[in-house]
């Protein structure tokens, strides 16, 4: 701190009214000032960096400890790797990231159909604690579905597909 | 050993996965007893969460047995029961020698902004989470805490996040004796901010949320007034008549990115993901403050914008705190709290649900069935 007064000795009054009671940060933080030394602590030892470790532009280094998860793969792998040439100040660094989430929503799909997992969507999406708790809201949720999915459908066939099955609907 | 596995946005499911190794000579190997899913959990089930991977396990809510330790690790030992803080932190640099454990610098690469939390997502640091049978805990001497003589494990999973933010809120509300304040969102929490913000001498506390059934429970737990805001024309207007016109002395922030009472702000923050969620409570806080009052903010957004009323925090002249809850700050003073009975924070948990059923769990949470307001995650091997 004596040394930063020496480096403002220029500016008349500089920290005159410093008082370190009135900060806003008070009690979250027992201010030290430590950050004021800079980057200089201690480092603890690194953890083996022994699978790709994405990190932002905004640190000069990979944290001591990290997360392994998993790292980045596939296509969405590529789109992560592009996205971490941003800084976390651009949009480029985030939107990204939420697509290359999408896109790996597919390989997860693909991942589990190429190991023999057909995923049970009804299943993962919790809907048995709606036919527990919620049977009615199930209900018109499945309603719905099947409405967008039939109209989908027939608007997927061709005219001749669709007169066909009129006609055979009408005949029953 | 069983974990949860994200597998799209609201989609999970139970998988097996290789039991976590130590990685780095201070881990240390927890097993886990009870796991819960927080509110913010949500935001990742529900996608709105950058960089959140396919295969992850969530889950920063959790509290076990150490198994296994680094060759580091001086302060645990095997078979000690630990409640382990939600955010990683190294205990040496800048931050955490300043007490901001959330804050911590050397264990998140992927974001400076964030800190590092357990099983949230690689913005927050890639960490698989504590919804499994095991985790892996980096930094074993400085985070986990062992469990009081007596604390029984839901108190203890309790104190992991949703004790010491709901407290945290409070405390950074500056709240002085007398003061009105006024917590929007009556979750978890909501709740717990409620509830601390009496032990800072608050005069009137007001929750305000649209779920009658946490407005009943909130009013039972925390002592407090709740209203339903789709009963009202105006939640700032109403805050404004029943504080003699002048507003809240302080507001508290306890939803974040999920909260609904604004079509433009539910289209754009959680629809279109436009905005990094949706800033509604937050809104509500900076407008029914009283001119020169704190706004607190303890509800959590994604990491990029949102619009919010910033020309009023100018003219109100306005101070807003915030932070992820200091964890490991807070804890000898909170397990001081619940052992002399101040707070009991297991009357939150409203489900035990076991593990296997976790995807059921979350939709339960999520939709708010079967009035859900803190479900706890139980391992199979809690009970070995």
């Amino acid at each position: 701190m004596e040394e930063q007064a020496k480096d403002y000795s220029h500016i008349n009054g500089w920290g005159i009214d410093a008082d370190p009671k009135n900060d806003p940060t008070y009690p979250m933080k027992h201010r030290t000032n430590e950050e004021h030394k800079g980057y200089t602590w201690e480092r603890p030892p690194q953890q083996p960096i022994t699978m790709e470790v994405l990190h932002s532009i905004e640190r000069p280094n990979v944290s001591a400890v990290f997360g392994t998860a998993m790292p980045p793969s596939g296509l969405s792998g590529m789109i992560r790797r592009f996205a971490f040439k941003y800084s976390e100040n651009s949009y480029l660094h985030w939107l990204p990231l939420l697509v290359a989430d999408r896109v790996n929503v597919v390989e997860g799909l693909i991942e589990d159909v190429a190991g023999g997992k057909v995923p049970n969507i009804f299943s993962e999406k919790g809907y048995s604690a709606d036919w527990d708790h919620n049977r009615s809201g199930l209900a018109v949720r499945a309603a719905v579905g099947a409405a967008v999915v039939g109209a989908i459908v027939l608007m997927c066939a061709g005219e001749k597909n669709r007169k066909k099955w009129f006609y055979q609907l009408m005949d029953r | 050993m069983l974990a949860m596995n994200y597998r799209g946005p609201k989609r999970v499911r139970i998988d097996h996965k290789p039991i976590p190794e130590i990685l780095h000579p201070e881990d240390a190997i927890v097993r886990v007893i009870r796991s819960c899913i927080c509110g913010s959990d949500l935001h990742l089930y529900n996608g709105n969460v950058p960089d959140t991977r396919v295969g992850s396990t969530f889950g920063h809510e959790f509290v076990g047995i150490v198994e296994e330790i680094g060759e580091d690790v001086q302060k645990l030992k095997v078979g000690d029961k630990v409640i382990v803080p939600f955010n990683i932190s190294c205990g040496r640099c800048a931050f955490c020698k300043q007490e901001l454990y959330g804050n911590c610098h050397e264990a998140n690469s992927q974001a400076t902004a964030v800190g590092a939390i357990y099983g949230y997502s690689h913005t927050a640091g890639g960490y698989n989470g504590g919804q499994a049978e095991y985790v892996r805990v980096p930094y074993a001497d400085v985070g986990p805490t062992v469990l009081p003589e007596g604390m029984d494990w839901d108190d203890a999973v309790m104190l992991t996040d949703v004790v010491p933010t709901g407290y945290q809120a409070a405390e950074m509300a500056g709240i002085q004796k007398g003061d009105t304040v006024v917590v929007f969102g009556a979750g978890p929490i909501g709740i717990m901010a409620a509830k601390c913000s009496w032990l800072f001498g608050a005069g009137r506390v007001i929750v305000i949320d649209k779920e009658e059934y946490r407005l009943e429970f909130a009013r039972n737990y925390s002592q407090c007034e709740a209203y339903n805001f789709e009963e009202m024309d105006d939640p700032v207007v109403f805050i404004k008549k029943t504080t003699d016109w002048l507003g809240a002395d302080v507001c508290i922030d306890a939803v974040g990115a999920e909260a609904a009472g604004n079509v433009l702000q539910t289209i754009t923050g959680r629809k279109l993901l436009l905005q990094a969620g949706s800033a509604t409570a937050l809104h509500w806080a900076i407008n029914s403050v009283k001119k020169g009052g704190i706004v607190s903010i303890v509800g959590v957004y994604g990491p990029t914008d949102n619009l919010v009323p910033i020309g009023n925090v100018l003219n109100k002249g306005l101070t807003i705190r915030a932070n992820q809850a200091s964890v490991k700050r807070l804890l000898p003073r909170l397990i001081d709290h619940v052992q002399k009975g101040i707070i009991n924070p297991k009357l939150l948990i409203t489900h035990r649900v076991p593990l296997e059923e976790v995807a059921d769990a979350y939709r339960m949470f999520s939709e708010k069935l079967d009035n859900c307001i803190k479900p706890v995650l139980i391992p199979p091997s809690a009970n070995m």
